[in-house]
């Protein structure tokens, strides 16, 4: 029965044409979140820029064809792009009212970033490691930057999926988690579609 | 254990103690006076815990008002020191305090007294406008206002413990890095400035979602209040705009805290590209002040000229047209960094081309004067002398727009002139207009008309007398910032006029306190029981003064412009009254939780006291969580009830 | 709303004061007129940039005087208690006037526009100036927190004082080693900034001889107020006979003493030096341009 709630959520309200005394939370929250999405996109437009601007400055030190790994990208890119399809299938199950079909698919998507995670990390040791930090140059720097931002944000998107599945394994499929773990996903694959920019701009054309 | 945080961080140059020394007494002063009147229950309930709009809009406009006086503070230090240190006496500030004391001056007014003024408006009357009970997200508004409360916190906090940005209100590297800054000033301004950036973006996502999808049933997008448009424009300006600041703010960050290498001289770092992206940012926040301005004379001249606001249409589209050309003009603040000449020139005329829209809403202002019946309400005096002070500093505006006059003006007096000439002939006169004009409403009384015009008097004069010389001044070639002149430059005797209009503005903001102070002591004098004491024209005035706290007992229908005016003249039908359960969100003690956590990690994260800093970072994130957890609980006012409230409200207001 | 108001009197106030402010100014403008650099320049450049701001002022006027009229005159006329002018509550619309105040402005900013893309061009600061005379090179550095300019050709330097000959181009190349400034002489032209690691350039011309007040107009630290220096435009002959003396200063500008030089230090008087460190101004920018060996 709960699933016909979460179906009923109420329309949209273009232009007002009826009053709506229940404030239409669904619509507001996911409307306002894609406006939080798009200041984030302006954050990292504002990261891209500088990367942009400064990927050439390396100061004495290592060029992009020099230090960027390729196949770990493109490995990191799959296993992203694979934690959107189950971050996918997670919201088509809590439409089903599946509420063990939604933890586990969190799960798994929570594993796919994790590991996403793991990859970025060792990449950044390795650079570090071999002298190539982000206090070496202005490319360094805005490498890691514009990268590890990006990280930050999957690592967020990490914990909000934990919480998450401690919501649902405890309460359920209801409006309110229903509602959450959709702009949920509209975080994590906003982060997707990021991370395909990110491998375009910095790896393959750094490499190129 | 406490970072860079030493006991030498609480000793002052002499007269910055008095200024600690009275803050201290203030703040100790407040705490003895609610603990004596036994008001902490009624504080923490009422106020710090508080969801509902109005409430936050008027503790917006009281935050707004304390640093304005500590912006002022400043802003008179600064031009005592310029009258008096000439030739062989350097005054009575040092090179080093008197750069704090700019510093401070311009971050206070921009982000705490303009942000503030904005936001107050927007949760004051927005909602009344559009004749939605609440805000689209009550929550994310009450934190967006700690937020804003937490910045403005630590700027008083800065005053006490440490030293405070000497680097100017946009804190240009190198001179901000690392290297040139070393110490906690640069770092308290990062920390405030971005605690109180992320409290503004996530406040216009909240209106901007608000007006998008709450207006009451009727009001399409033509037929909504100036006032809400203006605002509607504000809110696209900061969800555009201030991600760039965040992330600007973070580069900054990440050079001085982790020997990063983005806008150093050495390493590769580009300096240049830290005064586009901060400037990206700051041209489109200059338009978030003014244009919810605009929207109060759009209010104020048509309810005080008895006529509708002449060419609406036009009206709206200037908003856009200055809303989308405020995003491609930024280089005019730095024309003399040494771009091509192609560059400068197409800044420059896309700076010139704002003029016109903005010439254009002063026009259709002046013609729905024209043929109306004009009531010179105090508002109107503030429209009148915004006209003509506002009109000079844009026309100032058109000649620094055009690269090779900026050459010889950039950094000069001039451009304080002609700023000061929009943010207080514009601005400031704007929010006192706007100010006088719905105070009756939030409060139930009107402030006291005979000060408030001895006010404006000192204001007009003052501003007059202690900006106009800045013109000629700047074309002597006096620069801005400056501490110390010699005296055969033949500046001394304009410092001394422009000290003294310095003195008499700070009379007339006297004179305003003091009517504020006295208004609310005699507030049984000049009682509002209409609800309605301009003959207003839009819905905010159909609601009672003070309005009830669902605002609206019945969701109002309108459809016209104007629909207060509308159901006056018989044109549109009062409206029913049915009335349904109404359903208002809880108090939360969440978002105070957070802007005091926000403090403390702002606090911490400036003097490396870093294991503070991750306890408060963690203490935010519990917060969040719990927010985020369990289910939106709401309080209801059943039917019956509202409509003996209703009942209550009306009978002695008619008698 | 039905209080009397004195609109008389508030309008002949403000009107008053800014009658005061207006007609002030020219007898103000006249008193000072040996201060106000920019309006009564001794250079070509600034000659240019004060004409083409009287210009751009002049056509703004056509738009702020009739603004201030309208002003004045429909607070008057139209005041509630005049009852013998027209009340037309329902005049919220005018297409004549729409396109007036939309399409005037929109001509007269065209014309500031054309005339701002040409004016921007020809006094574009790194565009050299037409003259039959050689053009002077002085490379300027920004200190911490002083003025220092060098004269590769004639191999000397000076701290907070530069001279050249009148009527002919002098050729500013500079940069700085502290934080950002911007290198102005009013008298003679507008500024730009000097930034470490990269070089600007900017060319002025005297007019006359004379003494000019020059500054830093960008914020770059503590001593930044003292950063005020004298530009001296002199005659041919005693521009060569200056720089003969201080070829004979006792002082010598060695990289050695440069890294003295820029340590940081205050109100620095002048200072006159035989400048013997080779390409000292390129050196100074190329050290920010690699990792250096401490």
């Amino acid at each position: 029965m709960t699933s016909l709630t979460v179906h009923q959520t109420p329309e949209a309200h273009p232009d007002t044409s009826t009053p709506d005394p229940h404030q239409d939370t669904f619509s507001k929250t996911v409307l306002g979140f894609w406006m939080y999405l798009m200041t984030d996109c302006l954050l990292f437009g504002t990261l891209f820029a500088t990367y942009a601007v400064l990927h050439n400055s390396t100061f004495g030190g290592p060029t992009s064809h020099e230090i960027y790994n390729l196949s770990t990208a493109f490995i990191e890119t799959m296993i992203l792009l694979l934690s959107s399809v189950t971050c996918g299938l997670a919201v088509l199950a809590s439409l089903k009212n599946a509420k063990a079909s939604v933890v586990a698919w969190l799960l798994v998507t929570f594993l796919l970033g994790a590991t996403f995670i793991a990859f970025e990390l060792t990449e950044f040791h390795h650079l570090i490691q071999d002298g190539h930090s982000w206090q070496k140059s202005a490319f360094l720097s805005s490498f890691f930057t514009l990268v590890g931002t990006h990280g930050t944000h999957v690592s967020v998107g990490l914990f909000w999926m934990l919480v998450l599945i401690l919501q649902v394994f405890f309460a359920g499929i209801t409006v309110d988690t229903f509602r959450r773990l959709v702009v949920f996903s509209m975080f994590w694959h906003f982060l997707d579609l990021i991370w395909i920019f990110i491998y375009t701009f910095v790896y393959l054309m750094g490499v190129i | 254990m406490f970072g860079k945080l030493t006991p030498e961080a609480f000793i002052h140059e002499g007269s910055q103690n008095f200024a600690v020394i009275m803050v201290v007494l203030t703040g100790i002063g407040l705490a003895a006076l609610l603990t004596y009147f036994k008001l902490w229950k009624w504080l923490w309930k009422e106020w710090l815990t508080t969801v509902d709009p109005k409430r936050l809009g008027i503790m917006y406009i009281i935050v707004a008002l304390l640093m304005f006086m500590k912006g002022f503070a400043d802003a008179f230090m600064m031009r005592l020191q310029q009258a008096l240190s000439v030739g062989d006496s350097h005054g009575f500030i040092s090179p080093g305090h008197f750069q704090e004391i700019f510093s401070a001056h311009g971050t206070t007014m921009i982000f705490f007294v303009g942000m503030g003024v904005v936001f107050a408006l927007m949760n004051l009357i927005v909602p009344l406008q559009i004749g939605a009970r609440d805000v689209a997200f009550p929550f994310l508004n009450a934190l967006g206002f700690w937020l804003f409360a937490a910045g403005a916190m630590l700027t008083v906090v800065s005053l006490a413990i440490g030293k405070f940005s000497a680097t100017g209100w946009l804190a240009y590297p190198p001179l901000s890095g690392i290297e040139y800054s070393p110490g906690e000033g640069v770092d308290y301004w990062i920390w405030l400035v971005q605690i109180s950036g992320v409290g503004s973006t996530i406040s216009g996502i909240n209106f901007l979602v608000t007006i998008l999808k709450m207006r009451c049933p009727g009001m399409t997008w033509m037929k909504m209040p100036i006032f809400t448009w203006s605002g509607l424009c504000a809110m696209v300006l900061i969800i555009f705009a201030f991600p760039i600041l965040t992330a600007t703010l973070a580069l900054l960050t990440l050079d001085r805290y982790l020997g990063m290498h983005f806008f150093t001289a050495g390493g590769g770092g580009n300096l240049m590209m830290y005064v586009n992206l901060i400037w990206a940012w700051g041209h489109p926040e200059v338009y978030i002040l003014i244009l919810p301005i605009f929207g109060i004379f759009s209010e104020v001249v048509p309810t005080f000229s008895e006529k509708r606001l002449f060419g609406y249409a036009s009206m709206v589209w200037a908003l856009v047209v200055i809303t989308f050309l405020s995003f491609v003009v930024w280089l005019h603040h730095f024309f003399t960094m040494g771009a091509s000449s192609n560059v400068n020139a197409f800044f420059g005329i896309m700076t010139m081309l704002i003029a016109v829209p903005t010439g254009v809403k002063i026009f259709n202002w002046l013609f729905t004067k024209f043929r109306g019946r004009i009531h010179f309400e105090t508002p109107m005096l503030w429209f009148f002398a915004f006209v003509l002070n506002f009109t000079v500093g844009g026309m100032t505006g058109v000649l620094l727009s055009s690269p090779p006059v900026d050459f010889q003006a950039h950094n000069s007096l001039f451009l304080i002139a002609h700023f000061h000439g929009m943010v207080i002939g514009g601005v400031l006169f704007g929010f006192f207009a706007g100010f006088t004009y719905w105070f009756p409403k939030f409060t139930g009384f009107l402030l006291d008309d005979k000060l408030n015009r001895y006010a404006f008097w000192c204001w007009f004069g003052g501003f007059l007398l202690a900006f106009m010389p800045l013109y000629m001044l700047g074309f002597m070639g006096a620069t801005r910032r400056l501490d110390h002149y010699e005296a055969a430059t033949g500046w001394h005797p304009l410092f001394i006029v422009v000290f003294i209009g310095a003195i008499i503005i700070l009379i007339g903001a006297s004179i305003q306190f003091y009517g504020l102070i006295e208004s609310i002591i005699n507030r049984d004098k000049n009682r509002d029981t209409t609800g309605d004491p301009w003959n207003g024209r839009t819905l905010e005035w159909s609601t009672p003064s003070p309005p009830p706290v669902y605002n609206f007992a019945v969701i109002p229908t309108v459809s016209s412009v104007d629909p207060l005016w509308a159901i006056k003249r018989g044109q549109a039908p009062k409206p029913a009254e049915t009335y349904e359960d109404i359903h208002l969100p809880v108090n939360t003690p969440l978002a105070f939780f957070i802007g005091m956590l926000a403090i403390a990690f702002g606090f911490a994260m400036t003097w490396y006291i870093f294991w503070l800093g991750a306890i408060s970072f963690i203490g935010i994130l519990t917060c969040v969580v719990i927010r985020l957890s369990g289910k939106d609980k709401f309080e209801i006012i059943p039917a019956e009830e509202v409509k003996k409230m209703e009942a209550a409200r009306r009978s002695p207001a008619s008698a | 709303m039905a209080r009397k108001r004195p609109i008389r009197l508030i309008l002949v106030l403000t009107g008053y004061i800014l009658f005061l402010f207006m007609f002030m100014q020219p007898f103000l403008v006249y008193q000072f007129r040996d201060y106000i650099a920019v309006l009564f320049p001794k250079g070509i450049i600034a000659l240019e940039q004060r004409n083409l701001l009287l210009i751009i002022q002049g056509i703004m006027l056509l738009v702020i005087i009739p603004v201030y009229i309208l002003t004045f005159i429909f607070s008057w006329k139209y005041r509630a208690a005049n009852k013998r002018a027209t009340y037309d509550p329902d005049l919220v619309d005018n297409k004549l006037a729409e396109v007036i105040w939309w399409g005037l402005p929109l001509v007269l900013t065209l014309i500031v526009s054309v005339l701002t893309w040409q004016k921007t061009h020809e006094l574009d600061p790194y565009k050299p100036l037409q003259s039959d005379k050689k053009p002077v090179t002085i490379q300027v550095i920004a200190l911490q927190w002083k003025w220092l300019f060098l004269y590769p050709e004639e191999k000397i330097a000076t701290v907070n004082f530069l001279q050249f000959p009148e009527k002919t181009p002098v050729h500013f190349v500079l940069t700085a080693d502290a934080p950002t400034n911007s290198f102005w002489i009013p008298r003679l032209g507008g500024q730009i900034y000097a930034m470490p690691k990269m070089r600007t350039e900017l060319y002025l011309m005297a007019d006359d001889a004379g003494d000019f007040r020059g500054s830093s107009a960008n914020l770059s630290g503590e001593g930044f107020a003292g950063m005020h220096f004298i530009a001296r435009a002199s005659s041919e002959k005693d521009y060569q006979e200056w720089v003969e003396s201080v070829k004979k200063s006792s002082h010598t500008l060695s990289l050695e003493e440069y890294q003295k030089l820029a340590l940081p230090s205050q109100n620095n008087p002048e200072g006159h030096y035989q400048l013997q460190a080779d390409n000292l101004f390129d050196k100074i920018i190329d050290k920010y341009m690699h990792p250096q060996e401490k």
